[in-house]
């Protein structure tokens, strides 16, 4: 199963890498959002009572997560396009493949092309936003945790809706609901990181990797199930 | 079949109307003003039953979807999907009422208790599973992907209910159900409402369900005659092509 | 090899077979003939283990298609080469196979001998297969069917699209695969060209198989 795990997701990654649609196209929009964010609630906006701080500032947390929310509704939604075309899926069946291999590779490389995306767009909501920063730990630590959940979940119900042309606007409806809880999760957890105090934060964090083990757990098991087609 | 009606659906339809009538006499007439909240309590009557309804219907899709992984019955299948659409239909009376009420009652439409907020995202969850029944696939895909989701959707409900709840736990909001105390008639008033809202839900389900079950048998006399034609078909090839 | 009685398979719905009867020995080269929507292209997905078998019996190298644990040897065995690619356009050809090689648990030292042999080891390797013509494209298949050494080829429509030389590479491919041990079922309007090739034609319509075959007699059906 690990094997066939790093078979998907080295290939995944090498078509990423050969068509540079993770960085041409979903960091700018990425971009984009956390500037719209910014155009969207003034920068002058103070909030009452937080030393002056802009409203911007104090919501930076939340509007980067929304923003890789955004992000990885694209990036989900590209691991799957690339199988559907040319009858992939069925080769893919052909193989004999273990679907739980195939789930952990696909989400693996999600994961990993949406840390790639944080690391430039976090540095960008720093520039745009201006908050401080409290623990770089426990900030990546979130980060990591919330990531691995996201794309766990997200590959999940990003297969359900596979090989559909409806795929674009079902994927959104059926993963966002479901990693409400990581932007809670992560926006609090990360507003401890920037602004302190950090226990609260930890415990956030827990949450987090609670909910990346679970979806770990239940894509595992559900994508044989989900890709069985007879 | 030709008619969703039965003895059973009658028997429960009345009983429902008749413990409707009566729920809505204790809760706005008999019972008395809660302590705390005055008249506002009486909202509970309807909130609470409704939502209870809407859970009992996600519990029975949680196990139609379960029951259905394991023996492909279409009839766990579709009670799955009947049961998901009473709840969906009660979670969203609860959404509306809550608001409508909340209005004159309170002064605002909406509140970020934890309880509202993860009933909404609740909501909008399980629209995703009704979408997902209606997805252009095969029908044994369709109902086997809705039943994964159906499964997974109840884990979702926990977390979300729980992360909700700790985020707003310090910024508590008017809830209901805290601060309160009822007792004797008030207590009885709840329960015959409860009752009430199960027979009107059971009385919902069962039809849904016969409806969805007719479907079912419509699609397959369908298949039966596309079949059918379709070694016509063949048929008329070997007999030389004369049938068109 | 392949045992199939009275099968119904159902895509969307639709019954593209309606009770097909079919028998193929070991090392046949069986032609399946047929108007467009016979259902030929299901019958090959059908003996892939990719297309579910809603009525009647069948049995593929022993296998039976209604069991699914069955139904993943099935596939593991045999070989489809349809109109699809089955290869990844964004990656070159050397990636692809490699990928698909090492997916299929095939040996790796096969590879570039099989790259060679297919003229696809020189300049073409590291193409994109979206850059590749349609006859190389069919190649690049190929050469992952090679690599995985199935008892059954099932070809749809293989010359479709090709020129003069490429369908004399199916051809030399088809004959190849026998020699090799194979079973190869062929669906292709191509007529004259398979024929030289085929040692039974199976005519399907509707979704059955119909009337008299060259060679030997097919089970009936409407008659």
């Amino acid at each position: 199963m690990l094997r066939d795990a790093w078979l998907m997701a080295s290939k995944d990654l090498r078509i990423e890498w050969a068509t540079r649609v993770g960085m041409g196209q979903i960091l700018p929009f990425g971009g984009l959002v956390l500037i719209l964010f910014g155009l969207a609630i003034s920068p002058d906006l103070a909030v009452a009572g937080s030393d002056g701080r802009s409203l911007l500032a104090q919501a930076a947390p939340g509007l980067f997560w929304i923003t890789v929310l955004l992000a990885s509704l694209l990036a989900l939604g590209r691991s799957f396009a690339v199988e559907s075309t040319d009858g992939n899926l069925d080769a893919l069946k052909m193989a004999g493949l273990d679907p739980a291999g195939i789930f952990l590779g696909k989400s693996a490389a999600v994961a990993a092309q949406l840390l790639a995306l944080q690391v430039i767009l976090g540095i960008g909501a720093f520039v745009l936003y201006g908050p401080p920063l409290a623990d770089l730990v426990l900030l990546s630590v979130i980060v990591i945790l919330a990531t691995l959940g996201i794309s766990a979940a997200g590959t999940v119900y990003a297969a359900l809706a596979s090989g559909l042309t409806v795929r674009d606007t079902l994927v959104p409806l059926l993963v966002l609901p479901v990693v409400a809880p990581v932007l809670l999760a992560a926006t609090k957890a990360t507003e401890a990181a920037v602004y302190g105090p950090l226990d609260n934060g930890w415990s956030w964090a827990m949450l987090l990797g609670v909910f990346a083990l679970l979806y770990a757990g239940v894509g595992m098991l559900a994508f044989g199930p989900i890709m069985e087609e007879s | 079949m030709t008619s969703t009606s039965s003895k059973a659906t009658y028997v429960v339809g009345w009983a429902a109307l008749v413990a409707l009538a009566l729920s809505l006499l204790f809760a706005l007439v008999l019972s008395p003003p809660e302590a705390n909240m005055g008249d506002s309590v009486r909202l509970l009557y309807i909130h609470l039953p409704t939502i209870a309804v809407s859970y009992v219907g996600y519990g029975i899709t949680f196990i139609g979807s379960v029951i259905y992984l394991r023996n492909r019955s279409a009839f766990w299948d579709l009670l799955a999907g009947a049961a998901a659409e009473i709840g969906v239909l009660f979670t969203a009376f609860v959404l509306i009422t809550g608001a409508i009420w909340g209005k004159p009652t309170w002064g605002t439409y909406w509140e970020w208790d934890p309880r509202l907020t993860a009933t909404t995202v609740m909501f909008i969850m399980y629209l995703g599973y009704l979408a997902i029944r209606r997805m252009d696939l095969p029908q044994e895909v369709r109902s086997r992907r809705a039943a994964v989701v159906g499964i997974v959707a109840i884990a979702n409900l926990i977390i979300v209910r729980y992360s909700v709840q700790w985020w707003r736990g310090l910024h508590q909001g008017r809830t209901l159900g805290v601060d309160t105390q009822l007792d004797g008639l008030m207590l009885f008033s709840l329960f015959l409402s409860v009752v009430a809202f199960l027979l009107l839900g059971a009385w919902l389900l069962v039809h849904r369900f016969r409806v969805a079950w007719l479907e079912r048998q419509v699609e397959d006399m369908r298949l039966a005659r596309a079949l059918s034609e379709r070694r016509g078909e063949a048929g008329g090839a070997t007999l030389g092509g004369a049938v068109s | 090899m392949v045992n199939l009685a009275g099968a119904i398979s159902l895509i969307g719905g639709f019954p593209a077979l309606a009770g097909v009867d079919l028998t193929v020995d070991d090392g046949e080269i069986v032609v399946l003939r047929g108007p467009n929507g016979a259902g030929k292209s299901t019958l090959l997905r059908l003996c892939a283990g990719l297309a579910p078998l809603n009525g009647g019996t069948g049995t593929i190298l022993g296998h039976d298609l209604s069991s699914r644990e069955e139904r993943r040897r099935i596939r593991r065995e045999t070989g489809l080469l349809a109109h699809q690619t089955f290869l990844y356009d964004e990656l070159t050809v050397e990636d692809n196979i490699r990928f698909w090689a090492k997916a299929n648990r095939a040996d790796p030292s096969t590879v570039e001998p099989i790259l060679d042999r297919l003229d696809l080891g020189g300049r073409l390797r590291t193409v994109k297969i979206s850059d590749l013509s349609a006859g190389q494209r069919r190649r690049a298949s190929v050469a992952v069917m090679v690599c995985r050494r199935p008892k059954i080829w099932l070809l749809d429509e293989p010359h479709a699209g090709l020129d003069q030389s490429g369908r004399d590479f199916i051809d030399d491919i088809v004959r190849h695969a026998v020699r090799f041990g194979a079973t190869v079922i062929i669906a292709s309007h191509d007529h004259e060209r398979v024929s030289n090739l085929a040692t039974r034609t199976v005519h399907l319509v509707g979704g059955m198989v119909t009337g008299a075959a060259e060679g030997r007699q097919e089970g009936k059906n409407a008659s």
